[in-house]
């Protein structure tokens, strides 16, 4: 039994694997940079963050862009210009699903024959680059492979923008049902009754299900997709063995999830769910990070009843702002007006505030760790921005 | 560059609405619905991926395969690849609805892992279908509005009926996909909308959607739905003034007269007009380098959602587009 961390700080100190989910454009990708920068700089980690996929600024900031599936170390110089003493050592890579797709395919085929036949053939390069799940399923792989090379004190990772988050955690074994299923199997029997890999002539006629497969689809199309998979079915060994051991690293205690959500209401049921989830499967669940929070000052009841005064005796106070020493305040009407909006900005966003508040209160079954990130104005983009969130997260001032 | 929101938009059959997650797509999806509505229009609103909570917008239950009247005007049916298939087989090749339909279901999952753009088929083809039944007069829908996969995944699923050609050489699907591109192909008929809110991401995803949708699709873009938008607290000579607030002489007179959460006040404003001016860097880039109709939606400083929310957004978009 892992002990409870107390902090992220404390999780991310005594992890090896971090793995940042929740749903769509909550900051997934921004936060998992910011706690890889925290630990290289703060803890002294040499840590890496393998993100799926950053926006551009940001891949720029972290020197990612280009190098596609190279593991880059951001300069030591760049972490100390945002404020931050790099005690550690900084790593960013970026998932190139196609070309790691390729890696694979020349490991665990048998021979490099077999292993062209399936990178050339069409219908591996739509899976490679257009399954969708298949990313999932990479992501998983690259960070097996890089955790095994034992290179880094910490790998932080962001999910890929799955429609389910779920999805993620199944596709290893996933995988490994699908090249051990049946199914495959029963699909290209008529092929290998035929014997020669490739015969043109197949009979299906004997079977309703080819025959009305036929009907459907033409039977090209079924044979080129059977004619794919038996080449594919050449690295079925390998690929079983290596999805068990992806899935076995999942569960493993030095492995920890994080969800991150912003205060909304659907990004937080999804947020919630994969908590729950994560925690019925029995994976290790670390911390839950709210994103973008806004000020808390905007609950207060004296902000309440300032917003009130200033809206109602907005006229006297923008004539006694008038006849203070300053320039920019000499129109009172016009120090009235602002008054006015000033106030009703505080209330439409105290309203904001106040969902929020709700909704977080309305969180069952947190984890033990729950780290705010405060709205900031400007998006984060830089080095400096991902200093402010490691602060957050780390709970500095 | 700005072009003038879209008025005919409601006048098409068919609008796809597809956007990066977190931006609002359902929401604006299902608001547009909501208004086609309460303009007299039957509308068959469709949930592609089963979330199963664009009902919720409306405040009704979660609904199924079968199209079901979750507000006047407004029918919901959330896609089901099997059930699309079932009633492709029954309808297209009279083949009597097996009973167990279970190893067609998986042979299914598995071409569908092999050949993107089978299991996308059977739902853009269902969608076509029921717009071309209701321009044929067989089905009562005056518009069909579908809530399609987010941005990353839009063009794989629009793109299918053409990929399947490619794929398929022979055989009556592919017969069939010619109909469902011409389909998706006329400007009078469809419109691909984008929603989006004045972030960085979402207003990259949008740039580069617009230009990889001209460059593999045919389908015709409609408008880009800006959601979010903050309101513009102070007109520009304004601005100094409330900054002239946060002086110490200013802030006294503030607090003596109204407390101590005066600059709490201050402090929320500040962020007002920050975060309306670092979006409004977005907005001036998204206008830039889309040449689409841009539809304002503001930002609603609202407690709930539901039903009331759905229509405040109707409300607004009714506006943008002229009718009100």
């Amino acid at each position: 039994m892992t002990p409870a961390a107390r902090s992220l700080e404390s999780l991310l100190a005594t992890r090896e694997i971090v793995i940042f989910c929740g749903s769509g454009g909550v900051g997934k990708t921004t936060t998992a940079a910011a706690a890889a920068l925290g630990a290289a700089s703060e803890l002294g980690a040499k840590a890496l963050v393998l993100t799926i996929d950053p926006a551009r600024r940001l891949a720029d900031a972290l020197g990612v862009e280009e190098f596609g599936n190279l593991e880059r170390r951001v300069p030591d110089d760049l972490i100390r210009a945002a404020g931050l003493e790099p005690r550690g050592e900084l790593y960013a890579a970026m998932l190139d699903t196609k070309r790691s797709w390729d890696e694979l395919v020349l490991r665990h085929a048998p021979n490099e024959e077999t292993a062209y036949r399936i990178l050339e053939n069409r219908l591996y390069q739509n899976i490679a680059a257009r399954f969708v799940q298949s990313h999932d399923y990479i992501a998983i792989e690259r960070l097996y492979d890089i955790h095994a090379s034992g290179r880094y004190d910490l790998v932080v990772i962001d999910t890929p923008p799955s429609r389910n988050a779920i999805d993620f955690l199944d596709a290893p074994k996933r995988m490994a049902d699908f090249f051990g299923g049946r199914l495959l199997r029963w699909l290209t029997m008529p092929y290998r009754v035929g014997g020669k890999r490739g015969a043109r002539m197949i009979n299906f006629a004997s079977r309703p299900f080819y025959q009305l497969a036929d009907r459907v689809l033409g039977s090209q199309f079924l044979q080129d997709i059977a004619e794919f998979f038996l080449n594919f079915q050449t690295m079925y060994d390998g690929f079983r063995t290596r999805a068990r051991a992806v899935e076995r690293l999942l569960y493993d205690r030095r492995t920890s999830f994080v969800v991150v959500t912003t205060l909304e209401g659907a990004p937080l049921r999804e947020g919630e769910f994969f908590s729950e989830q994560l925690t019925t499967r029995g994976f290790h669940l670390g911390a839950m990070v709210l994103n973008r929070v806004l000020p808390e000052a905007l609950l207060s009841d004296e902000g309440a009843r300032a917003a009130a005064v200033l809206a109602a005796d907005s006229e006297s106070l923008g004539k006694m702002l008038s006849d203070l020493d300053l320039p920019e305040l000499s129109d009172a009407e016009r120090n009235a007006r602002v008054l006015r909006i000033a106030s009703q900005s505080f209330r439409d966003f105290s309203v904001v505030a106040k969902r929020e508040a709700e909704l977080r209160n309305e969180l069952s079954r947190l984890p033990d760790v729950v780290a705010s990130v405060p709205a900031f104005t400007d998006d984060i983009s830089d080095l400096d921005g991902l200093a402010r969130i490691a602060a957050a997260l780390f709970g500095r001032p | 560059m700005t072009v003038a929101p879209a008025p005919d938009l409601l006048d098409r059959r068919l609008l796809f609405f597809t956007g990066k997650g977190g931006v609002g797509k359902s929401s604006v999806t299902a608001a547009t619905a909501l208004l086609a509505a309460e303009r007299g229009k039957r509308v068959l609103l469709v949930e592609i991926e089963a979330k199963g909570n664009l009902t919720a917008l409306f405040e009704h239950a979660p609904v199924g395969f079968e199209p079901r009247e979750v507000h006047p005007g407004v029918f919901v049916m959330q896609m089901r690849t099997e059930a699309s298939l079932r009633e492709y087989l029954r309808l297209n090749l009279r083949v009597p609805v097996l009973g167990r339909l279970g190893p067609l279901a998986n042979v299914l999952e598995f071409v569908a892992t092999a050949a993107p753009g089978v299991k996308e088929i059977l739902t853009v083809g269902k969608v076509c279908w029921e717009v071309r039944e209701s321009i044929a007069g067989r089905a009562d829908w005056d518009l069909v509005v579908v809530d399609a996969a987010a941005t990353g995944h839009v063009v794989a699923q629009l793109d299918a009926p053409r990929a399947i050609q490619g794929l398929v050489q022979v055989g009556q699907v592919r017969e069939q996909t010619d109909w469902m591109v011409e389909l998706l192909s006329d400007p009078a008929v469809t419109a691909l909308n984008i929603v989006t809110s004045p972030e960085e991401m979402p207003v990259n995803e949008t740039i580069q959607l617009v230009e990889r949708v001209r460059e593999e699709l045919t389908v015709p873009l409609g408008a880009v739905m800006v959601n979010r938008v903050l309101p513009e607290p102070f007109t520009r000579s304004d601005e100094p003034a409330f900054d002239a607030m946060s002086e110490p002489a200013a802030v006294d007179v503030l607090s003596n007269a109204a407390g101590s959460g005066a600059t709490a006040v201050l402090e929320a404003t500040n962020l007002a007009v920050s975060l309306r001016r670092s979006r409004a860097v977005h907005l001036n880039r998204l206008a830039e380098h889309v040449d689409l109709p841009l539809v304002m939606l503001p930002y609603l400083f609202v407690r709930d959602h539901g039903l009331r929310v759905t229509r405040m957004l109707a409300d607004a978009l009714s506006q943008e587009l002229g009718f009100a």
